[in-house]
């Protein structure tokens, strides 16, 4: 990577951000993954870990580990600078494994997915349409955030966007399928929100007990939705039809 | 060993030093608020610095003992007491079995945590006892402490029971006659101006709103809460319109919504956010932040990385050094 193509900056003395860009790409993204896989496998002294969003990659660390490890002539944030400096060049030449394709089933309209019918007004569609274009489509996961497990999926197919609805709900059930503007999505959590909702995916995205995964999605992976029957939507979940 | 809830409180929730590496994957870190109040109140108990104390915010809990218990009190002074005797603060206190602690309103702070020798004996959920509230997770079943919960505790470990031999009895109280000044550094500054370091947006807001926030006090308002302080003063404004993408905020973060009033992100807060960010509350002055109560007015001060770092070393040396003279006396 040459020079311009990154920026590195401080966010106060305990976190530094490495940007590539202002815009929403999957070029970026692989260069977000790339530093974000390197950083993990190769921890300099006083890591503490990384949050990897559209265009950045923010390296949080412990200024007082970092300084018991580069001494007194070095300030923890040269040392810091300075290594990830290094660690982009390293990371350059990495090759990302292929992306981990998670096929999500969804239970479609009903119950599950209130807005549904006006989705598909809105679009002047049957809502098997929706769902048969929802479910075509490839989503990338370009971060995680807003709450665990929590994807911000680029990929919707523009003939189903829709705008939010226009009072939020209070609660969301976890697992809820939705569509907001041009972004798709599923809530991990039960939370309040103005999204339309479309469905309810089968399986959980954040297991707290699974300390080594505890969520379903990463950055990185590709997101397919199959469409599930109420009856298989209940066999999954283990309750009565 | 357990500790019986007669009461509550209004918000008392367990929290260790956070929930680390899992950010990337959208999870909270949480933890104590005034971590510097939780590591001097484990290292008083010959805890681990990272044991999980039980932080009390603004209104305390009443709490029984079960048996004999090393504890001690730190953070903001809310007037403890046992069996009507005010409990001193800041040392190692050794609470007699069927003992039943009370607090007062808070004298002075917000929060005040309860560590005891041996931590509490709840689950380490993602590597950490601290409590997410909003997701239910961690803590004590997830959720902040109500009458009748029993709070389960670890057994003292061999430095509580050697702190508990330099213990001797003053005015009906188990206490010892050294202490931790923290009291002083930390909360006798409280109108001291809270220091900050530019945020990566600084340079995108006009000259007169980075003047403003140096020079002018904001009020916390009550919308204030462990997720964020929500402040209010005058309105920070944007050079022009700014289009953001979500990106990562982290502790301390001072973001910017359209109505111009900042919030600065605290223990409970997201791992990304979209709104542009003026500033970064610099990390040795976080807990003394934690202290503010809603209504209480801040001071900014603008402070350069390299001397936001220098005060950081000096904060984490203060602790350490903390840490070695309790061991020097009890040798």
């Amino acid at each position: 990577m040459n020079e311009t193509d990154f920026a590195i900056e401080s966010m106060g003395e305990a976190a530094v951000a490495v940007s590539f860009g202002h815009v929403i790409s999957p070029d970026i993204h692989q260069k977000v993954r790339l530093l974000g896989a390197y950083l993990d496998r190769h921890p300099f002294a006083g890591f503490t870990e990384v949050i990897l969003s559209y265009t950045a990659v923010t390296v949080i660390y412990d200024p007082y580990a970092v300084h018991l490890a580069c001494g007194q002539n070095v300030p923890p944030v040269q040392f810091v600078k300075d290594t990830l400096f290094q660690a982009l060049a390293a990371a350059h030449t990495d090759v990302l494994p292929p992306p981990a394709v998670v096929t999500i089933p969804v239970c479609y309209g009903g119950e599950y997915g209130p807005d549904l019918a006006l989705v598909s007004q809105q679009h002047d569609m049957a809502p098997e349409e929706v769902i048969e274009i929802h479910s075509s489509g490839e989503y990338l996961v370009y971060m995680i955030g807003f709450c665990p497990g929590f994807p911000y999926l680029g990929g919707l197919d523009e003939r189903i966007a829709t705008p939010r609805r226009r009072s939020p709900r209070l609660e969301i059930p976890a697992r809820s399928v939705g569509i907001a503007g041009m972004q798709t999505g599923v809530y991990p959590l039960a939370t309040p929100g103005g999204w339309q909702l479309i469905g309810r995916a089968a399986v959980d995205l954040f297991t707290p007990e699974h300390t080594e995964a505890p969520t379903l999605l990463h950055a990185g992976d590709i997101v397919r939705f199959t469409p599930i029957s109420p009856e298989e939507y209940a066999a999954i979940r283990g309750i009565q039809p | 060993m357990s500790i019986v809830v007669l009461r509550g409180g209004m918000l008392s929730v367990l929290q260790d030093r956070g929930r680390k590496g899992y950010q990337k994957v959208g999870m909270l870190v949480n933890g104590a608020m005034d971590e510097e109040a939780l590591r001097l109140g484990n290292i008083l108990t010959g805890n681990e610095q990272q044991e999980a104390g039980l932080e009390i915010t603004m209104l305390g809990p009443v709490l029984k003992f079960s048996q004999e218990t090393l504890i001690a009190l730190t953070g903001a002074d809310m007037d403890p007491r046992i069996d009507g005797r005010a409990v001193p603060m800041w040392r190692p206190v050794l609470v007699r079995a069927g003992a039943v602690l009370r607090f007062g309103h808070s004298l002075s702070g917000c929060r005040s945590y309860l560590c005891v020798s041996g931590g509490y004996d709840v689950p380490s959920v993602m590597g950490s006892k601290s409590t997410y509230l909003q997701a239910h997770i961690g803590g004590y079943q997830g959720r902040a402490l109500v009458q009748g919960d029993v709070l389960s505790l670890g057994r003292m470990s061999d430095q509580g029971r050697r702190i508990v031999k330099t213990l001797h009895d003053t005015g009906g109280i188990q206490t010892s006659d050294w202490y931790v000044e923290a009291a002083h550094r930390l909360y006798d500054e409280v109108a001291a101006p809270v220091r900050l370091t530019a945020g990566l947006q600084y340079s995108c807001f006009t000259e007169d709103s980075l003047q403003r926030l140096v020079s002018e006090p904001f009020r916390i308002t009550v919308h204030s809460d462990r997720m964020g302080y929500r402040l209010e003063g005058c309105q920070l404004r944007l050079k022009k319109p700014l289009e953001m993408i979500s990106e990562a905020a982290v502790q301390g973060t001072i973001q910017v919504p359209a109505d111009g009033n900042p919030i600065i992100l605290m223990a409970d807060r997201q791992s990304t956010a979209g709104y542009p960010k003026i500033g970064q509350v610099i990390m040795a002055d976080m807990s003394r932040l934690a202290q503010y109560r809603p209504g209480d007015w801040v001071r900014f001060a603008a402070v350069t990385i390299a001397q936001a770092e220098a005060l950081f070393l000096e904060r984490e040396q203060y602790i350490r050094n903390i840490a070695v003279s309790v061991q020097y006396r009890l040798a």
